[in-house]
């Protein structure tokens, strides 16, 4: 739950702007974008996630350097990555 | 060494611990706290401590939530969980962290509902599709997750969802730095910053530290020529008889923190009088509770919680770990009574904590690092 994952924004919903698309390692799920409303990242930004909320944009260089990081990591971050790919969140 | 071979960066690291080893003055001892949980992971994965000159220690800080919530705290969550109706949901994290009783899992076996979920979120959709059910999310984490908990109570008072509650854990780091900075038992002469924690709270909480206990603070990302750059820049300051506050994180902690997510926490919840932390005890203004505002969404206010102290199992130093007067190999029971298949205290249970990154990573360097610090 510490972890902050690394995600690319694919589209922000028309009718919840504080809902996108984000592409996780591939996977496609939404995010809250929320905590970003003082300047809202745009489709193909990069953003840190902690538990389903973007908290911060980062580069794309950033991101790939967290992904790195995490995949270093090994069981933590699976766990994460599964706890993750199960959640729905709207 | 068995470490140098592992990771991309070695050949920087080794001429950043060149530099740090120069500014090393001759008969003098240097103890870094890393507060964070994350820093704690890296530093014994790549076996940081290898890179470093005898004459430097880092002791891992109290910056795993997982790790200081007290066992008394689990128990009212699960007090909670056997109410009728209710559905708990937490962290996969909080689910092996062991109460008096036992933990989540053994909860369950005798019939309370405990679910793990990956966001706040995910707890309030499953109190919108149940409406039968009383939800209760066990908030915890320090600020890295308190805006999102308080994001999900305004959603969930925005669209009326009258069965989802929240038990608030969230706890503050800055009053716990301060608690161990006003400890006798230990002497530091810095600290690396968290990083995620700042990205909500900015680097300025930090001052305190600079201004008032003369102590250099390097906000540090996890990577891991990014700890040693901080142990650079840290060198540098004491160097130089200086005491700042620095950003070595600047490509993702702004120095103002995320004011969105300040706004969010200040409006749903209220700093508690005290809370008790594991190891640490009860430190003042440390936590957060959620206000009289939102109490319908308030599980403090709609269940009846015992709020009993439990101690700790005597043979665990969880304790003496968190506030970093142990390193984790020196507790009693580590790696043999305490593992991560069996764990009696909550620093062997996170992957954050000092003892399961310990255990996990750490221990093929242990006599080097013995010896370091007992130099």
């Amino acid at each position: 739950m510490c972890l902050g994952i690394p995600g690319e924004i694919i589209e922000i919903s028309e009718d919840r702007p504080d809902l996108a698309k984000v592409s996780v390692s591939g996977v496609k799920r939404l995010i809250n974008i929320g905590l970003l409303e003082d300047d809202p990242p745009k489709p193909g930004e990069w953003i840190l996630i902690h538990v389903g909320f973007a908290l911060s944009k980062i580069d794309e260089a950033e991101a790939a350097a967290a992904l790195d990081f995490l995949e270093s990591i090994g069981k933590a971050y699976e766990d994460e990555m599964a706890a993750l790919l199960e959640s729905q969140i709207d | 060494m068995r470490f140098v071979d592992e990771f991309r960066d070695a050949e920087k690291a080794r001429a950043l611990s060149a530099k740090i080893t120069s500014l090393c003055e001759p008969g003098r001892h240097y103890k870094f706290m890393e507060v964070c949980g994350g820093h704690t992971h890296t530093i014994y994965k790549h076996g940081l401590e290898d890179y470093l000159p005898e004459s430097i220690t880092l002791v891992h800080g109290p910056g795993c939530p997982v790790c200081v919530i007290p066992m008394g705290r689990i128990d009212d969550a699960i007090h909670i969980a056997r109410q009728p109706g209710v559905l708990m949901t937490s962290f996969g994290d909080m689910m092996r962290v062991p109460g008096s009783g036992g933990n989540f899992f053994d909860s369950n076996a005798e019939g309370t509902n405990i679910r793990m979920v990956y966001s706040p979120l995910d707890s309030l959709k499953i109190a919108r599709q149940n409406p039968d059910l009383r939800v209760v999310f066990m908030a915890i984490g320090f600020e890295t997750t308190t805006p999102s908990t308080a994001m999900t109570l305004l959603r969930a008072a925005a669209e009326g969802i009258e069965n989802f509650s929240v038990f608030g854990n969230h706890v503050t780091i800055i009053p716990a730095i301060k608690a161990i900075l006003d400890s006798p038992d230990l002497r530091l002469d810095g600290f690396i910053g968290p990083g995620h924690v700042s990205t909500v709270i900015g680097c300025r909480p930090y001052e305190f530290i600079a201004r008032d206990y003369g102590k250099p603070v390097v906000v540090a990302g996890f990577e891991p020529l990014d700890i040693l750059q901080s142990i650079y820049l840290l060198m540098v300051q004491l160097s130089e008889k200086r005491s700042e506050v620095e950003n070595q994180y600047s490509r993702v902690v702004p120095w103002n923190g995320n004011i969105v997510a300040l706004k969010a926490i200040n409006e749903v919840m209220e700093l508690r009088p005290y809370f008790e932390w594991r190891g640490l005890g009860f430190i003042t203004h440390s936590a957060m509770a959620v206000r009289e505002k939102y109490a319908a969404f308030d599980a403090e206010r709609i269940f009846e919680i015992p709020g009993l102290r439990v101690a700790d199992p005597k043979a665990c130093q969880c304790g003496e770990v968190l506030k970093g007067v142990l390193k984790p190999w020196e507790c009693k029971v580590f790696g043999t009574a305490c593992t991560p298949e069996t764990p009696i205290g909550t620093c062997m249970v996170s992957p954050e904590g000092a003892c399961a990154a310990y255990y996990n990573f750490g221990r093929f360097s242990r006599q080097r690092v013995r010896e370091a610090s007992r130099a």
